[in-house]
């Protein structure tokens, strides 16, 4: 249908991810919606990279010498990495929160006490 | 009113970025010329059948070495918050 | 809290199929997908393996976090060690000092499109390598030390 669908799919998973962090009041759900935007932009990552027919670029075994770019892929495996980084430091978080205010809800943490 | 400016962030966004998605041109990148030469030097350059490893640890080393550092760092900061609430119980000793 | 007999016989049985696809993953990260990162993350995956099948006190006893710690940083160590001696063999910083010298990973690779050889790669290996044993100490140490702080809850 569209030629460039992959692009349309990758914006439409970043869309959801901000609707969810934007509207959710969880800090778990706000967590899942960031993780959503991470697989949105590595599907964009992926998807510049393509080249029409190409194969992975690993020469052991490849069906044709035409192959994707792989700049491409490093940084969405940088960004995966980072990602699970991120993802365990902010539930590590949300662990600390939910021991102190008893739940994880962003409405009931409004005071500031020390 | 929070709720309506909200959605109108939403939907300016949701917009903006649908409409850049929908410009792009997929299959045929524009800027090639630096994974061109990977591919056809790569093997050569860095003995590895398989470049997107070239490109982790030789060409992008340092890209790689900060990685690391960053997974070193979340490490450490979960080791530093989680230690308080580990710390709650008298019995148990970190480390 | 255990679970069941059947889920812990399991895993036991599993786990070293996991290991050894992990470090398999791993060594051939310079010939087929996958690298260090996807390989410690595979053997990082049997650790939570370990800890759905059995309680937290069995877990607490068998697995050391030290040990773990240790294996990281070796990584890191080891990671930064083979970048710096490529200073001392007069290339830059991550440069490639084994690259087509003989020996341990420094056959020559053969061009184009070849079945593989695993004594390739040069400094690529030892890279994997290192990476490979930073991310399983990462993310174990990770996972380990959630469980720890919730295992009240649990």
């Amino acid at each position: 249908m569209f030629a460039n669908l992959p692009f349309i799919t990758a914006g439409i998973l970043i869309i959801i991810g901000i609707v969810t962090i934007v509207t959710q009041h969880n800090l778990i759900k706000m967590v899942m919606g960031l993780a959503v935007v991470e697989a949105g932009v590595n599907l964009m990552l992926v998807a510049t990279g393509y080249r029409e027919g190409g194969a992975a670029p690993i020469f052991t075994n490849a069906p044709s010498t035409e192959m994707v770019m792989p700049t491409a892929q490093a940084m969405a495996l940088t960004n995966i990495v980072i990602g699970i980084a991120t993802t365990a430091l902010l539930l590590s978080f949300i662990l600390i929160i939910f021991r102190k205010y008893g739940s994880a809800d962003v409405r009931d943490m409004r005071r500031l006490k020390g | 009113m929070k709720k309506v400016l909200t959605w109108i962030f939403v939907a300016v966004f949701a917009a903006s970025l649908l409409l850049c998605a929908a410009g792009l041109e997929f299959g045929a990148p524009a800027y090639r010329d630096m994974d061109d030469y990977m591919i056809a030097h790569g093997q050569e350059e860095t003995g590895a059948n398989n470049i997107v490893t070239a490109v982790v640890f030789d060409y992008r080393g340092f890209d790689t070495l900060g990685e690391a550092t960053v997974l070193f760092t979340a490490v450490l900061g979960i080791g530093l918050v989680l230690r308080t609430l580990a710390m709650e119980d008298e019995e148990y000793e970190y480390e | 809290m255990n679970m069941s007999s059947l889920v812990r016989t399991g895993a036991g049985i599993l786990m070293p199929f996991l290991l050894v696809f992990g470090f398999y993953i791993v060594l051939h990260g310079h010939l087929t997908p996958g690298g260090g990162f996807q390989g410690g993350a595979v053997i990082a995956t049997a650790f939570v393996l370990l800890m759905v099948a059995y309680s937290y006190e069995i877990i607490w006893e068998r697995i050391s976090l030290e040990f773990l710690k240790n294996t990281e940083t070796l990584g890191l160590m080891l990671f930064i060690l083979t970048a710096l001696i490529a200073l001392v063999a007069g290339l830059a910083f991550f440069g490639n000092w084994l690259l087509g010298a003989g020996g341990l990973f420094g056959t020559p690779v053969s061009y184009g499109i070849n079945p593989g050889d695993l004594n390739t790669g040069g400094v690529i290996p030892i890279l994997n390598i290192a990476v490979g044993l930073d991310v399983l100490g990462a993310m174990s140490v990770i996972i380990l030390t959630m469980l720890f702080a919730v295992r009240r809850d649990a």
